[in-house]
């Protein structure tokens, strides 16, 4: 095994040319699928990669770059809209795991139960891919997320930061997530829930995002659009809203049980939001 | 290319001190702490992050040392539980913490607690309870159910108490210190570095035939040491745990039956094993019909799994009494159901490990175990060498829970030692502990009960199927256990009960905490509740209607003149029950999803072996200088036998704890006291013990002329007695000494009376049972299915509580696991292989134990003591049942009673077809 410590961006992806080569960058998806002689031969660590370190605020939004941990993210200081990114990162695992992993390996691992995926996605986040050969693309969350365990990320590239664009002011989040039992925990269902609202209480903007009832975790448009000009209260999650969720069976829960479940969650979201 | 990022050395803070690694090689954190820099006090449980047990503090941040290339650690401070002991105030603050709340009860997951611990209290020093879950979530314990941990942790005020020790003293765990420093060496701590490493093949599919290709060939390709697999076996390629059950091979031959099943094993030098993949280990397999349920497997289609076994039924188990069926027609009121058990997981967390040598032409085994002595009778079959080669010195045990009395590495050991005549060791991984090791019986239950219109049970007929998986392990225990358990602490005059063990392709089902106990008092306790309501009586009223008396005969016919302590548990439970049901009313009554439920659940529990000789042994000796030693061979897997025993042997002879030096367990040493097994050593080796100390001091007061009862203190090189008559003096330096050194000694041994049952299971199983109640209360969320236990209290009768702190540990840890098997707890051979997707209840899992120590001394416990260890987990999960029932009005049949589950059963009754399963 040939295991890379690169201390400078350019020198990462110098070293990604190599065929074959893995990225890890907190190495809590690594360690667990790791089987005795079965490591990959290329190993590339973003871990001491100094530009990939760090959260910025920008203008036009927040840069999350590709080494920041849960634990950093969870101590940062953001607006409401973030709750529920946060409340995610602390649903990850423990509090050993949030120390190490981190937000981009959780996209790029691009798991169905993944826990930062439905709260980045209500906050419409982008991520930013480069490669030596052909430079830096953004590309939207909701596109780089192709299928369980695939991105759009090129063997070349590496996901260097995720941009989230600033959210309105007054968006607050919230997110929930159900598994069999507290703490270490892989999820049942989970849903996002970002909300703005007029004085009145009617919905001016409205993303709800659910993790693990489909390939992808997905937001749930024609509920968010219905939404538009309603009064909060009047929001009623129903089936056909939940059409493009295909949840399915397994040690965790029945397809049955998550159907009916995720509906339950994302109601009750919506009244913990403005609650 | 890019030499100057690899990384070819690696130098770091370790505990204050510069540690040099070199050639870390991509390799784990934890690996390289515990195997190039010796910090052995990093538990290896998992290595995938799921337990924690690894956790170590990074620049101050508690991280699992499993989940981090060692290299990233360049520069960093590294600290883990020995230097965090040796150099915060807060650690030794909170290890005399865990030690005055029995808070470390195994101790394998004692590091990691107190790492994330200190690293809570540096930034918050009065945590508060949601803080302690928060910090202590990602750190699985099997054994305390972490009561004692959150309250070591928020510094509630001691248990323990500074005494002499005698009995009814809450003594600290007497090794407990070892455990809080992280010194104390399991099965995996105790080889020499870079020694000679066994894995394991194991069979990829549940039931296979398969050839091996060129063995020699590969063995030489990879630069292994050797190959082991069962031609190497000189002797018998079985092991069991019971006379005419040792069927299950070392290493399969021909046939696999369960996925996980020993075919051969790889011996060689670390650097080559951690490279190899096994991948092209020169074997062809062919895939054969697989069976996972009792039902599939007795169908006259199945392949029959064993020979001598139609219908892959292993074994038969009966009681019965009076006129059952006939009862059940003449009842005024009848109720039945089928209940379904699943696989459950022990889940200690440390894995089964061990190393062995060859000393002096002497086989020595050091692993972790709950019965050297039968490992040591297993090998001796199985290596067909003299018995008195063979050495067995048990490690410390991370938890065992029953499934550590069957031997697991100790055969590869022995025979790669012997093959290779150099020193080996092994550690299965966590999915080779959970695919080869044994599980819970799952069981199939058919019963019914009958009720005259008073409600006074007249009968009850029941009938078991209990999967044991590919082999019979301790199968037939739970086939004969249940059907003489099976009515609860409760007077039944005309029962039947019968039982049957089914060999099926899952993973071998063996003991595990109540030998399928618990699975029948899931049936047997749920259907109480329905009875009781049929009956329009109170359930608690109901159960002290029917509960079993002095002078009353078991099921077995057996009558206890003296000692039946089921209705002091269940009245203990009154107030609490009254209480809690007006608040749940109250808390029902208003709107919402939540429902609060309360239930009830009774059970007992036989302490030791059914109607078969069941002794232990324990030597005591006085040595020339005054030292007192006491060998104690009952393996304390952290439920406290060294200290419990010790306090027994004290007591007697008239002396602190302190005072004693423990030896062993160790086979050329101690002498045989059993199994840690079947609730026995508190009360079998206990009363050794006793009987010990009694013979010491016989010996020494008639040699003084003094009374039995004269105090005795021993001093350097003396003793002296004292009683009515003065003080008598005796000077030890002038005694002839043993060839142990000894210049007194005894040795007792104790076998609990027991007499055979008959051909209906009439007898006298045990010579004596423990008896316990307990009181769970929930909240059910009606639209999402998820069952919140709020609240446990317990009532255990033990006789007498040698160390009360001990038996509140011990019932705290059987209530997390009841709770566990009953909510959440599922093994699928193929599926749940790791514990991500095998779940045990975290901290965040277990609500608040109150605990009521029930005394009703027993004629032959020592002091009127009880067994406790299997007692605690056997009304735990009715209890949830029954509170989830009283809450929403479903009633689960099948476990675990998952969300999912949960909901399924809410709307199936919704649209009136609830009841199956």
């Amino acid at each position: 095994m040939a295991l890379y410590f690169p201390t400078s961006l350019n020198d990462a992806l110098d070293i990604l040319r190599t065929p074959d080569c893995s990225i890890v960058s907190g190495g809590t998806d690594y360690f667990p699928a790791l089987k005795r002689g079965q490591g990959n031969t290329v190993v590339l660590s973003l871990t001491k990669v100094p530009e990939l370190h760090g959260l910025t605020t920008a203008q036009n939004g927040v840069r999350f770059g590709a080494g920041l941990t849960w634990s950093q993210m969870i101590k940062a200081d953001l607006p409401p809209a973030f709750n529920a990114l946060k409340l995610a990162g602390k649903e990850v695992g423990s509090i050993q795991i949030q120390n190490t992993a981190t937000l981009a390996g959780n996209l790029c691992n691009a798991s169905p139960a993944a826990d930062g995926v439905p709260a980045l996605l209500a906050l419409d986040s982008e991520v930013e891919l480069q490669s030596a050969a052909r430079g830096t693309r953004q590309i939207t969350l909701k596109d780089f997320l192709k299928g369980v365990r695939q991105t759009d990320r090129k063997a070349d590239e590496i996901l260097t930061s995720i941009f989230v664009p600033h959210p309105p002011k007054d968006m607050r989040s919230v997110f929930s997530k159900l598994g069999s039992r507290s703490y270490l925990v892989i999820s049942i269902c989970m849903t996002a829930v970002n909300i703005v609202l007029d004085n009145e209480g009617q919905v001016c903007d409205l993303r709800v995002a659910v993790g693990a009832c489909s390939p992808v975790a997905q937001r749930l448009t024609s509920l968010e659009e219905e939404a538009i000009g309603q009064h909060w209260r009047d929001i009623k999650v129903r089936e056909d809203h939940l059409a493009q969720l295909s949840p399915i069976d397994d040690v965790r829960a029945s397809a049955a049980y998550r159907w009916a479940a995720v509906q339950e969650q994302i109601q009750r979201s919506v009244s913990e939001v403005v609650g | 290319m890019n030499k100057h990022m690899v990384q070819n050395a690696l130098s770091f803070t370790l505990n204050g001190k510069n540690a040099r690694v070199e050639n870390p090689d991509g390799r784990r954190l934890s690996e390289v702490l515990r195997e190039d820099l010796g910090a052995k006090d990093v538990k290896i449980g998992c290595n995938a992050g799921d337990c924690g047990a690894c956790t170590v503090l990074v620049d101050g941040e508690p991280v699992c040392a499993c989940l981090l290339f060692s290299e990233t650690a360049e520069g960093a401070e590294v600290q883990t539980l020995s230097g965090l002991y040796e150099n915060d105030a807060k650690t030794q603050m909170l290890s005399n913490s865990f030690l005055n709340h029995g808070a470390a009860q195994c101790g394998i997951c004692t590091p990691a607690m107190m790492v994330s611990a200190t690293a809570l209290l540096r930034n918050t020093p009065e945590p508060s309870e949601a803080e302690v879950k928060d910090a202590l979530g990602g750190v699985l314990c099997r054994c305390t159910g972490y009561r004692k941990i959150i309250d070591a942790v928020m510094s509630a005020s001691a248990i323990a108490e500074h005494g002499n020790g005698h009995i009814g003293q809450s003594l600290r765990h007497v090794d407990g210190v070892h455990k809080t420093t992280g010194q104390i060496k399991f099965g995996d701590d105790v080889a020499p570095s870079n020694c000679l490493e066994i894995v394991v093949l194991r069979a990829p599919f549940h039931h296979a035939s398969f050839e091996f290709g060129d063995l020699d060939a590969y063995q030489r390709d990879q630069g292994l040491e050797t190959i082991l697999t069962a031609k190497d076996i000189h002797g018998k390629n079985a092991f069991g745990v019971i006379p005419g059950f040792t069927d299950q091979p070392v290493f399969a031959e021909k046939f696999a039956r369960f996925k996980g099943e020993a075919v051969a094993a790889v011996v060689g030098v670390p650097a080559i094993l951690r490279d190899l993949s096994l991948k092209n280990f020169p074997v062809s397999w062919t895939e054969k019909t697989s069976y996972h349920t009792s039902a599939e497997a007795q169908k006259d289609t199945a392949l029959q799994l064993h020979d001598a076994h139609p219908q892959n039924i292993m074994c038969r188990g009966y009681v019965s009494r009076g006129k059952a069926h006939e009862a059940l027609k003449a009842a005024d009121v009848v109720v039945s159901g089928r209940f379904r058990t699943s696989i459950v997981e022990h889940g200690y967390i440390e894995p089964e490990a061990g190393f062995a040598k060859i000393k002096d032409g002497r086989l020595e085994i050091h692993a972790s175990t709950q019965a050297p002595v039968m490992d040591l009778d297993s090998l001796e079959e199985i290596l067909a060498i003299d018995r008195n080669r063979i050495r067995i010195l048990p490690t410390a045990v991370g938890g065992g829970f029953g499934s550590k009395l069957d031997i697991s590495v100790q055969p590869f050991l022995a025979l790669a030692a012997l093959k290779t005549q150099k020193p080996v060791r092994i550690c299965y991984s966590r999915e080779e502990s959970l695919q080869s090791t044994t599980k819970r019986h799952p069981a199939d239950i058919e019963l019914a009960i009958g009720a005259d219109a008073s409600g006074k049970i007249c009968g009850f007929v029941f009938h078991g199927d209990f999967d044991t998986g590919a082999y019979a392990s301790w199968g037939p225990t739970v086939a004969n256990r249940v059907p003489v358990h099976a009515s609860g602490p409760y007077a039944i005059p005309n029962y039947l009960a019968a039982t049957k063990g089914i060999y099926t392709n899952n993973p071998p089902s063996g003991a595990f905490r109540g030998f399928g106990v618990p699975q029948s008092a899931v049936a047997q306790e749920s259907l109480f509740d329905e009875l009781a309501d049929v009956l329009r009586m109170d359930r608690l009223e109901f159960r002290l209607h029917n509960a079993l008396e002095n002078g009353v005969p078991t099921v077995c016919g057996q009558v206890f003149e003296q000692g039946v302590g089921i209705k002091a548990c269940l009245e203990a439970l009154r107030p609490a029950w009254r209480k809690e049901c007006d608040k749940a009313f109250e808390l029902n009554a208003q709107e919402g999803v939540i429902k609060y439920g309360v239930g009830l659940a009774a059970g007992w529990y036989g302490c030791g072996n059914t109607s078969l000789p069941n002794p232990s042994t324990i030597k005591s000796g006085i040595l020339p200088d005054g030292r007192i030693q006491l060998h104690q061979g009952a393996m304390d897997i952290g439920q406290g036998a060294n200290t419990v025993i010790s306090q027994i042997f004290a007591t007697v002879l008239g002396i602190k704890v302190e005072d004693i030096q423990r030896i062993g367990a160790d086979t050329d040493v101690t002498p045989d006291a059993g199994k840690t097994s079947a609730s026995r050593q508190t009360f079998v080796s206990g009363n050794a013990a006793r009987l010990s100390a009694e013979q010491l001091r016989r010996q020494i007061t008639e040699r003084l002329n003094v009374s039995f009862e004269a105090n005795l203190s021993f001093e350097s090189g003396r003793i002296l007695a004292e009683d009515g008559g003065g003080i008598q003096a005796l000077h030890l330096d002038q005694l002839p000494q043993d060839k142990e050194g000894f210049v007194f000694r005894a040795e007792g041994t104790y076998d609990p009376p027991t007499k055979p049952l008959d051909e209906n299971g009439q007898g006298h199983p045990y010579a004596q049972f423990g008896y316990a109640a307990h009181l769970a209360v929930v909240a059910v969320d009606i639209k999402l299915g998820t069952v919140k236990p709020l609240k446990f209290v317990a009532a255990h009768d033990v006789g007498q509580a040698i160390n009360p702190m001990l038996v509140e540990g011990q019932v705290h840890g059987g209530i997390a696991q009841g709770l566990g098997m009953a909510l959440m707890e599922e093994y699928i051979a193929g599926k749940t292989e790791n514990l991500h997707d095998y779940l045990i209840p975290t901290i965040g899992d277990i609500p608040a134990i109150e605990t009521h120590i029930i005394e009703v001394k027993d004629a032959h416990g020592p002091f009127g003591a009880k067994g406790l260890g299997e007692h605690v987990l056997i009304p735990t999960a009715p209890a949830l049942l029954n509170a989830i029932k009283d809450a929403t009005g479903v009633r689960l049949y099948a476990l675990p009673a998952t969300p999912s589950r949960v909901l399924e059963a809410l709307h199936a009754k919704a649209v009136g077809t609830e009841g199956g399963i």
